[in-house]
C-alpha cells in the first residue's frame, strides 16, 4: 500500500488490461491500430459528409456491429471455422444468386439484398468466404498445390467473382479474386505459373475490353487521359487530383477543404474520401493515415506468422494482404495511379457493409492467433 | 504426375510461408513507395498548379459596375446622369407553380402574351436558382401594379439596374451623343475584363469620345460558389476570406455648352432642318451645337426595337444625322468677308473704288453671264457696301482678280477644307477646291482643267466649295478674333467628387498673320453694315449690342441661263440652303455663330433671325440672371 507509486499503478492497470484482452482473445496492438484508424476516419467523415451527424451515427452503428462480429469471431477456434467454411461459402453463393435474380436497384447496379430492416451486400460475405474455402481446401493438401488443386481453386475463386462481376461490380469482384489469388500465391504457387497467368490476364484484358459496359470502358479510357472529358467521366479524377494537390504538405485544415466542402469532389464521403484527407490534412495527414494502415497490415501479418496450421496461416495472411490491396487500390485510384473502380477506403469510407466484414475479418485473424496452440488436425 | 502419394511436409511448408511472406512485404514496401511518390508529386511539386485550379473552382468574380460620370453644362446643370431602371426578375426554384405564375403575370399585363413562350423557354434555359429577367423597362404604373400584387408572386421581384438619364431629353443630343448596349463590334476594341458588369457604352458625341473617363473603373466582389455554380455564403463551417474592390466612379465632365443658348438655338430652328453652332471666340468653347431634327437619346439607352430604329434611320429628315459636324453645303456669300480680306492682302485693292453693279457680271473672254444670286442691282458699291449688301457682281470681279490659287491658299488657315479638331468624332472636312485639287480629283483630262468661270463662282461661295456649320462657326470665330482663334472644344473641365472643377486650358491655333489692321477694320465695318443697313438689317432691330454678320445662300439647284430663280416654283427640298454667320458684340466679340437652315431660302430671312435669338440668349441672359433660368427671353426675339 505504501509502495503504491504511480508507476506501479500503471503497471497494474496495464497487466490487468492485458489479462482482459487475452480473456477476450483480442490482440492489443491490432485493436489500438484499428481504434485509432476508426477515430481518424470518423473525424474525416464528419468533415467530408458536410458535418452530418446522421452519417456519423450510422457509421458508429456499423462499427458497433463490426465490433460485435469481431468479438464473436475471436472465440471461434480454427477447427470450427474450417468446418464452417464450406457452408458459409455455399450460403454466400446462394445469396449472390438471389441478388442476381431479384436484386434491388442501387446506384445503377444490382448489389443489395433488402432484408427489410437492413440492406445487405452478399458480395461482402464472399470477401471472407472465398479465402476461407480456399484455405479449407488447401489445409489437408501438400503445398505447393498441384495442377488439380489449382483447377479446384480457380473454380472456388472465380465462381463468386464472376457472379459479382455480373452485378456488375468490377471493383468488388477484383477484390474477391485478389483475396483468393493472394492466398494461392502465399501457398507457394510456382512463380513460373504466376508469370504465365499474368500473360493470360493481359490477353484476357484485351479480350475483355469487348465485353465491358460502356461506362467501364470510359473509366479505363479517362484513367489513361482524364483531360479528354473534364466534365464527364474524367471529372472524378481531375477533381480528386485538384483536391490532393491543392492540399499541399499541411492541408487546408479540418473542414476547410474547398474541393470537398463545395462539392467539387464527387463521392467525397465514400470512394473519394482519401482526397478529402489529402486536401484538409495535406501530405502529413495522408502519411499518418498510410502509417496506420501499414501498422495494421504488419501486425496482422505478424499474427499470421505465429499460427501453426496451414488453414490459419493462409487465411490470416490472405486477409491481411487483401486489406492492404483495398488501401492501395483506393489510394491509387484517387491519386490517379489506377483507373477509377468503385473500391472504398477500408474503415474510413462511408456506407456499405464493408466495415462489418472488415472488422469480422480482423476478428478471425485475432481468433486464429489466440487459438494457435489449440489446433489439431 | 507420378502415382506416388504426396504427403504434407511441414518443414517445407514453413519455408514456403516465410519466403512468400517476405516477398509480400517487399512488394508492399514497393507499392507504398510508389504511392508516396505519387502523393509527393501531387502535393509538393504540383501544389501551386492545383492550388490555382482549386481557387478557380470555388471563387467567381462578381463585377460591381462603376457609376458612369455625369455630364454638366458650363453652368453646372446636369445634362446626363444615371437613374435606376426597374425590371421584373424570377427565380424558378422559389416559384411554387411556374405556369400559374406566368399566367397571372400575363393577366396583369406585365408579360406580353406573344412573348410568353419565349419567356418560359428563357426561364428553363437558366439554372433554377438564377434570377431571370422576365420583363424589362417597367413603367411607373406597371411598378405600382406589381407592387400591389407582389404578395401573390413568391419568387418574383423587382430588380434595378443603372441606366442613363438625360434630364433635358433631346436638348443637345448631337453634342452629347448617347449610350446604348455594348455591341459585338464594341467588344473588339474594349477591354472585356474592365467592362465586365457594364451594360452601356457611349456611342456618339461626348458619351463616346470621353468613354474612358466617363466609364470609371469597375469593382469586383469575390463570391464563393459550389460545384453547381450556386453562390453560397458559407458551406458548413467552411467560410474562406473573400476579397472585394470598390468601383471607382467615372469622371464628371463639364462641357462648354450653355444650356440656355442651346435651347434658344433648338427652339429657334423649330421644325426646320438645320444646324446652329455657337463658339466663344476668346477660347474656342462651343456654347451651342444644335442639329435638327434631333432624337431622344434615352431611347438608345433603353434599347430600341428594330422598328423604332428603322423609323429613325429611314426618316427622310435624317434625325440621326449630325448636320452641324457632318452636313456639307456650299458656303454661299458667307465667304465674302474672307474673299475681301484676300483681295486686300494679296492685291492691295482699293476698298474705296466704286464698282457699278447692274445685276450681271461679264467675264472677259467668255459669253457666260454671272448673275446676282438674289437678282436685283446694287448700283455703285465700294468694298464695304459690297460686303454689307452682298453684291455678287463686285465679288465676281474680285475673285477673278485674285485668282483661284491665291483664294485657296488664303482660305486654308481659316479652317476651310479641314476638320476643326473639335473633341467629338465624325466631323467632315468639307472641300476647299483649287486648280491643283481639281487635277488630282478627276480622272479624265478634260475634267482636270480649272475654268476661269469657276474662279468667279468661287468668289461668291458656289461651285465645289463645301463647308460644315461647325467650320463656318469657326470662321466666324477667326473673323471675330482678327485672325486669332482656338480649337473648338466641348470639354472644359473635369469635376472631382467634391465638386471642384479642374479646368482644361483652351488650345490656341496658329494666328493668321499678314493681314493689315485696316483690312480687318474694313471687313468688320462691312459685316456690321450687313446687320444695320445691308442684307440682314432686320436682325439688329432692338439689339443692345452691335452685330457683325454675313448672310449666305447656297444653291441646291442651278438656275438656267435665262431663268430667274423663283422661290415658290421650286419644290421645297430643292430650295436653297440659308446661311448666316455672325459675331457679337462687334467691338469685343464673345460669341461667334453659324446658322444653316436647309432649304430655308435666303439667309437673311431664314437664318439670321435664329442667330439673333441665340446671341440674345447668350449675351443678355448672361448679363441679367446668371445660370438660374434657362428659358429664352421671348421679348428679345425679333425677326
Amino acid at each position: 500500500m505504501i509502495e503504491d507509486s504511480g508507476y506501479a499503478r500503471t503497471r497494474r492497470t496495464l497487466s490487468s488490461t492485458a489479462k482482459l484482452l487475452s480473456a477476450l482473445n483480442l490482440d492489443g496492438p491490432l485493436l489500438v491500430g484499428l481504434g485509432l484508424l476508426a477515430l481518424y476516419g470518423l473525424a474525416i467523415l464528419y468533415s467530408a459528409s458536410g458535418q452530418s451527424l446522421d452519417t456519423i451515427v450510422r457509421t458508429l452503428i456499423r462499427i458497433a456491429l463490426g465490433a460485435a462480429a469481431m468479438l464473436a469471431l475471436t472465440h471461434a477456434s480454427p477447427n470450427l471455422l474450417r468446418r464452417l467454411s464450406p457452408w458459409i461459402y455455399v450460403f454466400g453463393v446462394l445469396l449472390l444468386l438471389v441478388v442476381e435474380l431479384t436484386g434491388v436497384m442501387g446506384k445503377g447496379a444490382q448489389r443489395w439484398l433488402n432484408l427489410g430492416i437492413v440492406r445487405f451486400q452478399p458480395s461482402e460475405v464472399m470477401k471472407l468466404a472465398v479465402p476461407m474455402l480456399a484455405a479449407w481446401y488447401l489445409h489437408d493438401r501438400p503445398l505447393p498445390p498441384d495442377w488439380r488443386a489449382m483447377l479446384a481453386l480457380a473454380v472456388i475463386i472465380f465462381l463468386p467473382a464472376g457472379l459479382v462481376a455480373m452485378q456488375p461490380d468490377l471493383g468488388t469482384a477484383a477484390l474477391i479474386a485478389a483475396s483468393g489469388a493472394l492466398l494461392v500465391l502465399m501457398a507457394g504457387l510456382s512463380l513460373r505459373v504466376v508469370l504465365v497467368l499474368l500473360l493470360l490476364a493481359v490477353g484476357g484484358a484485351v479480350a475483355g475490353w469487348h465485353v465491358l459496359h460502356d461506362y467501364q470502358r470510359d473509366r479505363v479510357l479517362t484513367f489513361l487521359n482524364p483531360e479528354t472529358d473534364p466534365l464527364g467521366a474524367g471529372y472524378h479524377i481531375i477533381q480528386s487530383q485538384i483536391a490532393l494537390g491543392s492540399g499541399g504538405v499541411f492541408g487546408k485544415g479540418w473542414m476547410h477543404g474547398s474541393q470537398a466542402q463545395l462539392q467539387f469532389l464527387p463521392e467525397r464521403s465514400t470512394d473519394f474520401i482519401f482526397a478529402v484527407v489529402g486536401e484538409e490534412f495535406g501530405l502529413i495527414g495522408l502519411l499518418l493515415l498510410l502509417a496506420l494502415y501499414l501498422f495494421i497490415v504488419a501486425r496482422s501479418v505478424w499474427l499470421a506468422m505465429q499460427t501453426n496450421d496451414t488453414f490459419s496461416r493462409l487465411l490470416a495472411l490472405s486477409l491481411a494482404l487483401t486489406f492492404f490491396v483495398y488501401v492501395f487500390i483506393n489510394a491509387g485510384m484517387v491519386s490517379g495511379l489506377l483507373p477509377v473502380v468503385g473500391v472504398p477506403l477500408p474503415l474510413v469510407s462511408y456506407g456499405g457493409t464493408s466495415v462489418v466484414t472488415l472488422l469480422a475479418g480482423f476478428g478471425i485473424v485475432m481468433g486464429l492467433y489466440s487459438h494457435r496452440k489449440l489446433v489439431g488436425s | 504426375m507420378d502415382s506416388r502419394v504426396r504427403i504434407k511436409d511441414h518443414w517445407n511448408e514453413q519455408r514456403i510461408f516465410t519466403q512468400r511472406t517476405l516477398g509480400a512485404v517487399i512488394v508492399i514496401a514497393l507499392m507504398m513507395l510508389t504511392l508516396i511518390g505519387r502523393l509527393t508529386y501531387l502535393q509538393v511539386f504540383r501544389h501551386d498548379y492545383y492550388a490555382e485550379l482549386s481557387q478557380g473552382n470555388r471563387v467567381r468574380l462578381d463585377p460591381i459596375p462603376a457609376s458612369r460620370g455625369l455630364i454638366f453644362d458650363r453652368n453646372g446643370k446636369v445634362m446626363a446622369d444615371n437613374e435606376p431602371a426597374y425590371q421584373l426578375e424570377l427565380i424558378r426554384e422559389q416559384v411554387p407553380d411556374l405556369n400559374d405564375t406566368l399566367r397571372r403575370l400575363t393577366a396583369l399585363g406585365l408579360i406580353d402574351r406573344d412573348e410568353l413562350e419565349d419567356t418560359r423557354r428563357m426561364i428553363f434555359s437558366r439554372r433554377t436558382f438564377d434570377s431571370v429577367p422576365v420583363r424589362l423597362r417597367l413603367t411607373d404604373e406597371e411598378i405600382g401594379r406589381f407592387a400591389v400584387h407582389r404578395y401573390q408572386f413568391p419568387g418574383v421581384d423587382l430588380a434595378t439596374r443603372q441606366t442613363r438619364h438625360y434630364p433635358y431629353g433631346q436638348l443637345g443630343v448631337h453634342a452629347l451623343g448617347y449610350v446604348s448596349a455594348i455591341s459585338v463590334q464594341d467588344l473588339e476594341h474594349i477591354d472585356r475584363v474592365s467592362y465586365a458588369g457594364t451594360t452601356l457604352i457611349g456611342k456618339l458625341g461626348i458619351e463616346s469620345n470621353y468613354e474612358r473617363p466617363l466609364h470609371g473603373r469597375n469593382g469586383f466582389r469575390e463570391i464563393l460558389v459550389n460545384a453547381q455554380g450556386r453562390s453560397v455564403q458559407r458551406e458548413g463551417v467552411f467560410a474562406p476570406e473573400l476579397h472585394s474592390q470598390a468601383p471607382l466612379a467615372g469622371d464628371d465632365l463639364v462641357l462648354s455648352i450653355d444650356l440656355a443658348t442651346q435651347r434658344a438655338a433648338e427652339d429657334a430652328l423649330g421644325d426646320r432642318r438645320g444646324a446652329v453652332v455657337a463658339i466663344d471666340p476668346t477660347n474656342g468653347d462651343v456654347l451651342a451645337l444644335a442639329s435638327k431634327p434631333g432624337f431622344d437619346p434615352a431611347a438608345f439607352a433603353r434599347g430600341l426595337s428594330r422598328a423604332e430604329y428603322a423609323q429613325l434611320s429611314d426618316d427622310i429628315d435624317k434625325p440621326l444625322f449630325n448636320r452641324a459636324l457632318r452636313g456639307t453645303y456650299p458656303s454661299g456669300s458667307t465667304i465674302k468677308p474672307v474673299i475681301a480680306l484676300a483681295a486686300l492682302t494679296y492685291h492691295n485693292v482699293d476698298p474705296n473704288r466704286q464698282e457699278f453693279c447692274a445685276g450681271v457680271f461679264h467675264l472677259p473672254g467668255s459669253a457666260h453671264l454671272y448673275r446676282e444670286g438674289k437678282g436685283g442691282k446694287h448700283g455703285y458699291v465700294d468694298l464695304e457696301r459690297a460686303i454689307a449688301r452682298s453684291c455678287d457682281v463686285y465679288f465676281y470681279g474680285l475673285a477673278a482678280t485674285i485668282g483661284a490659287e491665291h483664294i485657296a491658299d488664303f482660305m486654308a488657315p481659316f479652317g476651310y477644307g479641314a476638320i476643326t479638331g473639335i473633341d467629338i468624332s465624325g466631323e467632315k472636312p468639307g472641300l476647299l477646291p483649287s486648280p491643283e485639287w481639281k487635277r488630282k480629283a478627276f480622272k479624265r483630262p478634260q475634267d482636270q482643267i480649272w475654268f476661269p468661270g469657276e474662279t468667279v463662282n468661287f468668289g461668291v461661295g458656289q461651285g465645289y466649295l463645301l463647308v460644315t456649320p461647325l467650320q463656318l462657326a469657326h470662321v466666324a470665330s477667326v473673323l471675330a478674333g482678327r485672325g486669332k482663334s482656338f480649337r473648338p472644344r466641348l470639354l472644359t473641365g473635369v469635376r472631382d467628387l467634391d465638386g471642384n472643377v479642374k479646368p482644361i486650358a483652351p488650345t490656341p491655333l496658329p494666328p493668321i498673320d499678314g493681314i493689315s489692321s485696316d483690312a480687318w477694320d474694313l471687313v468688320l465695318r462691312g459685316m456690321v453694315g450687313a446687320t444695320t443697313y445691308g442684307t440682314a438689317a432686320a436682325i439688329s432691330k432692338g439689339a443692345s449690342y452691335a452685330i457683325a454678320g454675313k448672310t449666305g445662300t447656297a444653291q441646291v439647284f442651278t438656275v438656267g441661263q435665262n431663268e430667274k430663280y423663283v422661290e415658290k416654283n421650286v419644290a421645297e427640298r430643292l430650295r436653297d440652303h440659308a446661311w448666316f454667320i455672325a459675331f457679337a458684340p462687334a467691338d469685343a466679340p464673345r460669341i461667334a455663330i453659324a446658322v444653316l437652315v436647309e432649304n430655308g431660302g435666303f439667309g437673311a430671312s431664314a437664318a439670321a433671325p435664329i442667330a439673333r435669338k441665340v446671341m440674345d440668349a447668350y449675351l443678355l441672359h448672361e448679363a441679367t440672371s446668371p445660370a438660374e433660368d434657362i428659358a429664352v427671353p421671348e421679348s428679345q426675339a425679333s425677326d
